[in-house]
């Protein structure tokens, strides 16, 4: 597969998607299908927008640490939590409540490095992610004790309007959704590309005892790769509790595993491949169900994982090449 | 300026050092002959904070790196060029550079170091957008040297610049290792290649299996019979 395959896949999946619904409304007598087809890529635009943003968490720690961060799905839980409590009990503005949601979600993650990772840095990469599992399981019981295990609604704070462009539906939460997650990535890239931090990171993930030589300290970098990381994570969290009116401690089990599979698919520890694999993961979702049925949407990231492991471990971005020089 | 007494450094059950001193003046060039395996790599890393030593003391300008962490040995004013370069293989030049000046707060400092990097090594600056990962194997020497020296160390440690280079790059990375020196940059150079290595240094010690068995001035070295045998090829 070349640079161009992910937009090709998509587009091919999608005609094939088109050619099935207009077949079936051709049989009832309605016609549409097309606009259906692109009416259901927008809802997996705004579910895979906020996949890429729990991508890059584990795509961002992986660089640097060579870690999957098992726990990261139950920071995404935190955050929404938070956001939750930080709308309903402290009744602030929802961009205030956004933004301190993501602080306590990186403070979370900050303190998950250092409590289940940091003192493990030198052990096998075994003992690694046993303890990330831990922790993982640690936090969604923290959550059921502090929280309960019922759902939670979580309104918007702000009216939810539905209108249509073009023929197709949408609402002020989606457009939202997207412009937070358009508004993370874009914030990200700079970060990344022209901050000292940045620099850092990129250093840390390229060669860690070089960028100690050049003395950048190894363990802030991997702090601050996690609170960024944790940060994005709250805000999907946010957005999605919204989006389903829904937030319960185990919220983060499958969001958690879908983010891990979109890095996989845009290739791991690629921050760019990251956001298309979120991309394209939401959107074959959709397709997916749109074409068999609504309990096939987990299966389908699950063989979309198998199948980029099995041809293409380096995923849709990262170089088919050995991951260190 | 720098001292080192009695360092023992272990890789798990390996001791890799054991008990090395050796000392380092202002203004010197130093430098560390040994086989492979010898364990010259590990003082290097063992100096700059890369591995604690089990035992021993090293002193800097009268301060205690024992159990400093690389970022404030760097800040300290050591900088380490390792073994096999470890340039950022996926950044430019200029990014490299830049790098190798992180602790410092002083950016007029830094554009005029990164001035005189390019003015030492002139290949680089027509490379500067080059991502180092491409350079070949003389230029990533150059670019590791010159990202340690925007640090603007007092010291530098130099670990085998010339492997697996040409003679005349060899030539060329010695001259200007001369010229750091000359502009008042003390060094501790690591090699292989003896006969540089003594030929440019003031002072040599000889380390053989995690032991500096000999050490003298740089022409006398030249001379020894037993380093002629065993390291100068006859
Ligand atoms: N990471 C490591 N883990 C275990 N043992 C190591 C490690 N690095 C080095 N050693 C051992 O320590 C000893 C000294 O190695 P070192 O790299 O310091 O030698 P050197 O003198 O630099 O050799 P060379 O000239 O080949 O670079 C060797 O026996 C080596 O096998
Ligand atoms: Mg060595």
């Amino acid at each position: 597969m070349g640079r161009a395959a992910p937009l090709s896949f998509v587009c091919a999946v999608a005609h094939l998607a088109g050619a099935y619904f207009s077949s079936r409304n051709r049989l009832r007598g309605q016609g549409g299908g097309g606009r259906l087809i692109w009416q259901q890529l927008i809802n997996g635009l705004v579910t895979g927008s906020t996949y890429a943003l729990i991508a890059l968490g584990y795509t961002m720690v992986y660089g640097v640490l060579q870690l999957i961060n098992f726990a990261h799905g139950e920071i995404y839980m935190a955050g929404a939590f938070a956001g939750l409590l930080l709308v309903t009990a402290a009744e602030l503005p929802f961009l205030a409540a956004l933004v301190l949601a993501m602080v306590i979600a990186a403070c979370v993650g900050v303190v998950v490095e250092f409590v289940a990772y940091r003192p493990l840095r030198r052990s096998s990469r075994l003992a690694v992610l046993i303890s990330a599992i831990g922790m993982s399981i640690f936090l969604q019981n923290l959550g059921l004790w502090i929280f309960g295990p019922s759902t939670r609604s979580f309104l918007p704070p702000f009216p939810v309007v539905s209108f249509e462009i073009g023929g197709l539906r949408t609402n002020t939460l989606h457009l939202l959704t997207l412009a937070v997650a358009l508004a993370m990535m874009v914030g990200l890239q700079f970060l990344v590309a022209r901050t000292k931090m940045g620099k850092a990171m990129r250093a840390v993930a390229q060669d860690r005892e070089a960028a100690a030589l050049m003395g950048i300290s190894v363990n802030r970098t991997i702090a601050f790769t996690f609170a960024i990381g944790s940060a994005l994570a709250a805000a999907a969290g946010v957005m999605v509790g919204m989006l389903f009116n829904a937030v319960t401690p185990t919220m983060g089990i499958m969001p958690g595993l879908k983010g891990f599979v979109a890095a996989v698919l845009g290739g791991i520890g690629h921050i760019p491949g990251a956001m298309l694999g979120g991309l394209v993961l939401g959107m074959i979702e959709v397709l997916g169900v749109a074409l068999l049925s609504s309990q096939w949407r987990d299966a389908i990231a699950f063989a979309i994982l198998i199948l980029v492991l099995l041809y293409r471990p380096s995923g849709l971005l990262g170089k088919p090449a050995p991951e260190k020089v | 300026m720098l001292v080192i007494d009695g360092v023992v450094t272990h890789y798990g059950p390996i001791e890799a050092l054991k008990g090395v001193s050796l000392e380092v003046r202002q203004g010197e060039i130093v430098t560390l002959i040994g086989a492979n395996g010898a364990g010259k790599t590990t003082l290097l890393r063992t100096i700059s904070g890369l591995i604690r030593p089990t035992h021993g003391r090293i002193t800097y300008e009268g301060r205690d790196l024992f159990s400093m962490p690389p970022e404030q040995i760097v800040a300290a004013g050591v900088a380490h060029v390792p073994e096999g370069r470890r340039v950022f293989p996926l950044m430019s030049v200029a990014e490299n550079l830049e790098l190798g000046a992180f602790a410092r707060r002083d950016p007029a400092g830094v554009r005029e170091d990164m001035e005189r990097v390019f003015r030492l090594f002139p290949r680089l600056a027509e490379r500067k957008t080059q991502a180092a990962g491409t350079l070949s194997g003389g230029e990533q020497q150059m670019l590791a040297i010159g990202r340690a020296l925007m640090a603007r160390p007092r010291l530098l440690l130099l670990d085998e610049p010339s492997m697996g280079l040409a003679p005349v790059i060899v030539e060329n990375i010695f001259q200007v290792i001369r010229e750091i020196n000359a502009a008042g940059t003390t060094i501790l150079l690591v090699e292989q290649n003896a006969h540089m290595a003594l030929a440019t240094a003031h002072r040599g010690y000889v380390m053989e299996t995690g032991r500096i068995v000999l050490s003298d001035s740089a022409d006398r070295l030249l001379k020894n019979e037993a380093v002629r045998k065993a390291y100068l090829g006859g």
